[in-house]
C-alpha cells in the first residue's frame, strides 16, 4: 500500500489558533443561527457516549485528479454535496482555520437543527472540522484526498462521541448511526459524481475506539441542540408568515 | 511525497515510567509507529505514567491530534497517566485549541514533566 500526501509541512496557518467561545461572523438570512454562538468547542475528551472512529471513503475511478484538486473542489463546493435540505453556511473566506459555519440540518418531523463547526486545520490536502458543545457529537471529523494504489481517493475520517445521553440512545438504537453513515455515503457519491466518477461506490469502515460512556458529561444535554431547535421552531414559524420587511 | 516519517524510541529509567521520544511527523501514517511505542512503553500496563516527548517534532496535522486522542483513551484504559513535554508554543496552542491539554499535562521540558509524577 502506498499512500502519499503533500502537505505543507510547519505551516501556522494551517491550524486555527484557540478560542474560548465560538463566534458565528456571517450568516444568511435564510439560515437559522442558533446553538454556535458562545459555545465552546466539545472535545473529543468531554463528550458522552462511546468513541467511535468512522472511515468513509471512496475511489475516484476513472478520472484523473490530484488529491490537491480533489480537496480545492472540496472546500469550493463543501455543502452542495451534502444530501438535499442541509446546509452549512460559512463566511465569504471560505473553508479556512478559525473560521465558523453554521450548520442546519433536515431533522424529522419537518425540524430544522441549527448547530455549528469551526474548522480547526485546513492544508491543499485536507481539512478538519470540530464541533461546538450541543451538536451531536463531540469531536472532530477530517476530509482528504490522497493516492493509493494508482488511484485517488476522497475520505472522511469521523473520531466522533455522542454528546449528551439522549444523542447516546439516539446511537444505540440505531437511527444516529444510521443518518450519519447515509449522509456521508450520499456526500461521498456526490463529490464523485460532480468530479466526474460515472458510479462511485463508497465504502466505509467503523472502529469502536472507547466502548465506556463518560458519564461526568452527562449534564451535556442542557446544550442539546436538537431539543434547543425544537424548542426554538415556533419562532422560525412566526417569523416565516410574518417576514421582517 | 510521504510516507511515514516518524521514528520513536523507548526509554524506561523507571518501572514507575516510561518516556517515548518522538521524532519527525505525527500524522495519520504515524500510527503503527506510535501505537507500537506505546505498547512497549505500557510494559504490559504496569507501568504508571507514559511521557511523550516532543522535543525533536518536526510536524503534526490533525489526523495525528486524533492519534493522540486514540493513545490517551488505551492510558485511562489501562489507569496510567499520559504527560507530554517539548511542545513548541505553536503545538501547545494546538493541544490547547482542541482541548487535549484538559487531559494530557503539558511541561516545558522532560525534568519538570519528571517532578510531576505521581509518587
Amino acid at each position: 500500500m502506498s499512500k502519499s500526501e503533500n502537505t505543507p509541512k510547519n505551516n501556522p496557518n494551517s491550524w486555527a489558533r484557540p478560542v474560548d467561545k465560538l463566534k458565528v461572523s456571517e450568516s444568511p438570512n435564510e439560515a437559522i443561527n442558533l446553538n454556535v454562538d458562545g459555545r465552546k468547542l466539545s472535545g473529543l475528551t468531554h463528550g458522552f457516549g462511546q468513541l467511535w472512529q468512522k472511515t468513509y471513503k471512496v475511489r475516484l475511478s476513472g478520472i484523473e485528479i490530484t488529491p490537491q484538486a480533489v480537496v480545492e473542489e472540496w472546500k469550493a463546493n463543501f455543502s452542495k454535496f451534502w444530501p438535499q435540505g442541509n446546509n452549512l453556511y460559512v463566511p465569504l473566506t471560505g473553508i479556512q482555520p478559525g473560521e465558523v459555519g453554521l450548520i442546519n440540518l433536515s431533522a424529522p418531523g419537518g425540524l430544522k437543527l441549527s448547530t455549528g463547526v469551526m474548522v480547526i486545520y485546513a492544508d491543499d490536502v485536507s481539512f478538519s472540522f470540530m464541533t461546538p458543545e450541543g451538536h451531536m457529537f463531540a469531536g472532530m471529523i477530517t476530509f482528504s484526498a490522497y493516492e493509493e494504489d494508482d488511484g485517488t481517493f476522497a475520505q472522511v475520517q469521523a473520531l466522533i462521541r455522542a454528546n449528551d445521553p439522549v444523542y447516546e440512545v439516539s446511537f444505540r438504537m440505531g437511527f444516529g448511526h444510521k443518518s450519519e453513515d447515509a449522509f456521508w455515503d450520499a456526500t461521498l457519491k456526490n463529490l464523485g459524481q460532480h468530479l466526474g466518477v460515472a458510479n462511485p461506490q463508497p465504502t466505509q469502515t467503523n472502529s469502536l475506539v472507547d466502548s465506556r460512556m463518560q458519564w461526568a458529561e452527562w449534564r451535556n444535554i442542557w446544550n442539546n441542540a436538537g431539543i434547543r431547535s425544537g424548542l426554538y421552531m415556533p419562532v422560525v414559524i412566526v417569523k416565516k408568515i410574518f417576514p421582517r420587511g | 511525497m510521504t510516507q511515514a516519517n516518524i521514528s520513536t524510541s523507548v526509554r524506561k529509567p523507571n518501572p514507575n515510567y516510561s518516556i517515548i521520544d518522538i521524532q519527525g511527523e505525527v500524522t495519520g501514517f504515524a500510527e503503527d509507529n506510535l501505537m507500537d511505542a506505546f505498547s512497549q512503553a505500557s510494559n504490559g500496563k504496569t507501568t504508571r505514567t507514559i511521557l511523550l516527548n516532543f522535543t525533536d517534532l518536526e510536524y503534526m496535522n490533525s489526523s495525528g491530534i486524533g492519534l493522540l486522542v486514540t493513545m490517551l483513551i488505551r492510558s485511562q484504559r489501562q489507569k496510567q497517566n499520559l504527560i507530554a513535554f517539548g511542545l513548541s508554543r505553536h503545538y501547545q496552542e494546538i493541544f490547547r485549541l482542541t482541548r487535549l491539554n484538559e487531559a494530557i499535562s503539558i511541561y516545558t521540558d522532560e525534568s519538570g514533566a519528571l517532578a510531576a509524577i505521581p509518587s
